[in-house]
């Protein structure tokens, strides 16, 4: 039985043109959005297990180890998946990806000056349990420069990718850290019209889920879109 | 003041950068990491079914191959059929079929290619039949919010699906439609921009 999801906010989300962020400008439909009611297409999606996954994939420290442990700030990021009525999400893929501690990605087109890591690879993905509760241990990644304007640079983020139960849920995001002060400079972050919103993606510092004498610890909470119950079945889905 | 909704608002988006291939096809990005990458495989070698290949570009406002694009697909197998719980036939399912893919296009040419089986009419509730179609989400950098489109076949009967009937313009709905090039290979480029727009979805 699908379920219909609550329309997105799109007031809430960053628009498609912001010219800030310059390659936003050629790269934003200038059209309207055909908006459907959604059917069974769009309320279905992948599902993953854990024979899709390792369980070392959500330890970014050792999981790309050649002779010794990545180096940097060694943090957990942990939190929850929820729906907006404050429901977990069980069992779903949630993935991130990062730099390094010097801000250096190891792909093969970041020529950032500073040296990739050799034990540190960058990514990682994990299920979230019946609780809908996530971790990943990582180091926490350093600032890096970018070209758009000649002087802009990132704040310190991880990408995070997660499904939820349908492919309408589909969202990818970054997460930003308690108290830097590159977020009220960042082109990308201000692409987000609400500053409550920005606020949404800043992890706080989290010292009750720190290791004494080994990491340090960020909390950051994932919202997915809701799904409507369904009092009245009075029309016929739309798609 | 009335009595306060109590709805959490969900996490804003923001685009995945230039650098999207690490977290989520790492080999594309040129490093081996997991044991298995997840998406590589829409439909297995044996799925019943007709195979297909789907050619294209993703193309950008001033004509240009976006070559950074990351693209998922979530399809039906060859009957029609989601391998979810909330499609009410889902127990038959094509064994094995995921359904779910992930295409990188060539990072030189900006070319992308997805193997995979065409999908079989969808029955939706009320009594209309989606075309056979795959459910397309982009993202890269310079999106800030992933974009949802869908690819509808050139040599089936799409005169009765349900969405397409939505698009008032007739040269519009065709954004939508591979056009079949030889024998199993379609091709299919995504306009994000300008003349020949792609139409996209508000899911």
């Amino acid at each position: 039985m699908t379920t219909e999801l609550y329309q997105r906010d799109r007031w809430w989300h960053p628009p498609a043109l912001t010219p800030d962020y310059k390659t936003s400008v050629a790269r934003s439909p200038r059209l309207a959005q055909l908006s459907l009611q959604g059917g069974v297409c769009e309320l279905t999606g992948p599902t993953f297990g854990h024979g899709d996954i390792d369980a070392i994939d959500n330890n970014l420290i050792v999981n790309y180890a050649k002779t010794g442990d990545a180096i940097g700030e060694r943090i957990l990021v942990h939190g929850r998946v929820l729906d907006e009525d404050a429901r977990p999400v069980p069992d779903t893929l949630v993935e991130i990806w990062q730099a390094n501690a010097g801000g250096r990605y190891r792909h093969k087109k970041d020529h950032y000056l500073a040296p990739i890591d050799p034990n540190f690879g960058g990514c990682g993905r994990t299920l979230t349990d019946a609780q809908g509760r996530y971790h990943f241990l990582t180091i926490k990644p350093g600032a890096y420069p970018w070209r758009n304007w000649v002087n802009n640079w990132r704040p310190a983020h991880i990408h995070v990718s997660v499904f939820g139960t349908s492919f309408a849920q589909r969202l990818i995001t970054q997460m930003y850290f308690e108290g830097d002060p590159l977020i009220a400079h960042c082109p990308i972050v201000k692409s987000i019209p609400d500053p409550k919103a920005i606020d949404t993606l800043i992890a706080p510092l989290d010292l009750n889920a720190a290791a004494p004498l080994d990491h340090l610890a960020y909390k950051f909470d994932i919202v997915l879109r809701g799904r409507r119950s369904t009092l009245f079945e009075n029309r016929p889905e739309g798609s | 003041m009335p009595q306060p909704l109590q709805y959490l608002k969900e996490t804003p988006s923001q685009t995945a950068g230039p650098y999207v291939h690490i977290g989520l096809a790492p080999a594309a990005a040129g490093f081996d990491i997991y044991r298995r990458e997840l998406g590589t495989q829409i439909a297995p070698e044996d799925t019943p079914g007709t195979r297909v290949r789907i050619e294209g570009r993703v193309i950008d406002g001033m004509g240009a191959a976006v070559k950074d694009v990351m693209i998922e697909i979530w399809q039906a197998d060859a009957n029609g059929i989601y391998p979810h719980p909330d499609d009410p036939r889902h127990a038959d399912a094509a064994p094995g079929f995921r359904g779910f893919g992930r295409v990188i296009p060539d990072f030189d040419s900006g070319d992308f290619a997805i193997e995979t089986i065409k999908p079989g009419p969808v029955p939706m509730k009320g009594g209309t039949v989606a075309a056979p179609h795959l459910n397309l989400w982009l993202v890269a950098r310079g999106i800030n919010l992933g974009l949802n489109t869908r690819l509808y076949f050139g040599d089936e009967d799409n005169s009765a699906d349900p969405v397409l009937n939505l698009v008032e313009q007739d040269h519009r709905r065709r954004t939508l439609i591979a056009e079949k090039t030889a024998d199993g290979v379609y091709r299919f480029d995504i306009r994000l921009q300008g003349d020949n727009e792609t139409v996209f979805l508000d899911v």
